[in-house]
């Protein structure tokens, strides 16, 4: 078992709109990118980040950037009450946990 | 048919009023572009600045940067495009960028041809279109509902091409564009010259953020897109960045939800046959792209609507004993406060825990406390009076709290500033966030002609 964030070149969030947070793993190459990608699953996402499987609206694999895309139902609209993180640019450091 | 074998498009910067090193942008104009087009707007920062009809740059960052861009585009008779004025593109927005403009022009001594195009949604409009069934949800939103309509201060529509390609067929030199698909700007000009859609689309999309594609990547520096018959390719202006493969095909998942189909007005961009092939000199080729017309026309309504008043309090905790119980504590301090003011219902009471949970909040998956917290108390209620009041007694209230175990009796908190609350005004919410189904994509967004200058 090893970590994800030790082969990934890129770990990051971000708001995709208002209302989804999206997460983007990058690597260098193709046979990481592989050995990597069906490790990543709704259920493991979803138990990081302590929400329900639905609130995972999608992981999509996306081969000419070597990236994992998952984006997730933000825990409010961006900037209503309660707010923590306007850009959801600091909401990434459970990835860090993943292992494959 | 294509007049031009190729069509060069100079983007300065990702956001108008971020700057670019002028190194950057003069190598830009050396290459000799047919338009320089710059995106100014974004809902990133959050609903205030559309909701209070507000820029989220400041005014003397964007003129600045619009000084030498009307100046370029003036002098080389090329037009200058401008997408989402003033961050949010609602009047007021608009409004306050064209005056920018034409503070400039005078300055300049110069005269331009400008075209102005509103995006702000009538209400009622809106209300009628609702009940036609014409408003749906995008992704995981409530249904729009009267209220939202009403409560929404400003309400705008994104364009499309087609309210662009108008100002450039009726001779505008500097458009200035409401809230707008941030690639309309840069595709706008060679849809109209007959270039394919998707490619224009495609490359706008990325020319949107500027450098921020390119490798190492920077929202405040040039980026130069060449659209050819099939393909176009992107570079870097700053000897200092280049265009990779990777940094060019990672940038397509930037701040969106899917890659693969990037929705848009009218139609998406397909990009499961899109290839990215490395070319000598930090350049970047992009082809294959597919465009993909939805059944319909949608447009992409933004709104949001004022809730209250703020006013924070920032705290620094040092006691390991109160750090221990720092959750009960602010129960406690919140049960207090409600208890003293029990005839105002309407405010909210919050307390950020940096040091906790304060950046992750729900999410956080080790809601541990370090050594020491940073407290934002943070209260919003419907008049910046009563928000005053709540904040002030929730600060004094947490303030001399005794907990269970205290030692420390003098004081519980450390604040950094006399005066230690700050009032910081109104807060607003997204209350729209719909696609419009329209008939004809330009009847929302009048163009607007006239003469500006001297």
């Amino acid at each position: 078992m090893r970590y994800v964030k030790d082969v990934a070149l890129v770990v990051r969030s971000k708001n995709a709109g208002p209302y989804e947070l999206t997460f983007d793993l990058m690597f260098p190459d193709a046979d990481i990118y592989n050995e990597v990608r069906n490790s990543i699953t709704a259920e493991k996402i979803a138990a990081l980040y302590r929400i329900d499987e639905s609130q995972v609206l999608s992981i999509i694999h996306f081969a000419p950037a070597y990236a994992v895309k998952i984006t997730i139902v933000r825990p409010r609209p961006s900037g209503n009450l309660g707010e923590t993180d306007v850009y959801g640019a600091q909401q990434h450091t459970p990835l860090f946990e993943l292992t494959y | 048919m294509m007049s031009l074998t190729e069509l060069r498009i100079l983007s300065p910067t990702a956001i108008l009023g971020y700057g670019f090193p002028l190194s950057s942008f003069q190598a830009g104009l050396d290459r000799d572009p047919h338009v320089i087009a710059v995106d100014a707007g974004s809902t990133d920062p959050g609903p205030y600045y559309l909701g209070a009809g507000k820029s989220f740059t400041q005014r003397s960052a964007v003129k600045r940067d619009l000084r030498y861009l009307i100046d370029a585009a003036l002098t080389r008779k090329i037009p200058l495009i401008i997408g989402t004025a003033g961050g949010s593109g609602a009047k007021p927005h608009v409004d306050w960028n064209l005056a920018i403009v034409e503070e400039i022009l005078s300055e300049l001594k110069l005269t331009a041809q400008l075209g102005v195009i509103y995006s702000d949604i009538d209400r009622d409009f809106l209300i009628e279109e609702l009940k036609r069934g014409r408003v749906e949800s995008l992704g995981p939103v409530d249904d729009l509902t009267e209220e939202d309509i009403l409560a929404s201060t400003h309400l705008v529509a994104q364009m499309g091409l087609e309210p662009i390609m108008q100002a450039l067929e009726d001779g505008a030199e500097i458009i200035l564009a409401g809230r707008a698909y941030d690639p309309t700007v840069f595709a706008a000009l060679p849809v109209l010259k007959g270039y394919d859609m998707a490619l224009a689309l495609h490359m706008g999309k990325i020319l949107e953020c500027a450098a921020i594609a390119a490798n190492p990547g920077s929202g405040s520096d040039c980026l130069m897109g060449t659209l050819t018959k099939d393909s176009f390719i992107l570079e870097a202006l700053n000897p200092e960045r280049e265009c990779t493969r990777l940094s060019v095909a990672a940038h397509t998942l930037y701040e969106k939800s899917n890659p693969y189909s990037l929705p848009g007005p009218g139609g998406g961009l397909d990009l499961h046959q899109t290839t990215f092939e490395q070319l000598p000199g930090g350049r970047v080729k992009v082809a294959g792209t597919k465009y993909v017309p939805t059944e319909g026309y949608f447009l992409k309504l933004e709104g949001a609507s004022l809730i209250g008043y703020r006013t924070i309090s920032i705290a620094g905790v040092r006691d390991p004993i109160m750090i221990s119980q720092i959750d009960e504590v602010i129960a406690r301090v919140k049960e207090r406060v409600a208890d003293n003011f029990q005839e105002l219902k309407d405010y909210q009471l919050h307390v950020h825990c940096y040091g906790k949970n304060g950046v992750m909040g729900l999410l956080e998956p080790h809601p541990v406390p370090a050594h020491e917290l940073g407290l934002v108390i943070e209260a919003v209620a419907s008049t910046q009076e009563i928000a005053d009041t709540i904040c002030s007694f929730a600060r004094s209230t947490m303030l001399h709290y005794g907990y269970p175990g205290r030692k420390s009796t003098a004081g519980n908190l450390a604040f950094p500033y006399s005066p230690s609350d700050v009032s910081a005004g109104a807060v607003y919410k997204f209350s729209v966030y719909h696609l419009l189904k329209v008939d004809d994509p330009k009847s929302l967004f009048p163009v607007k002609m006239g003469r500006s200058g001297l």
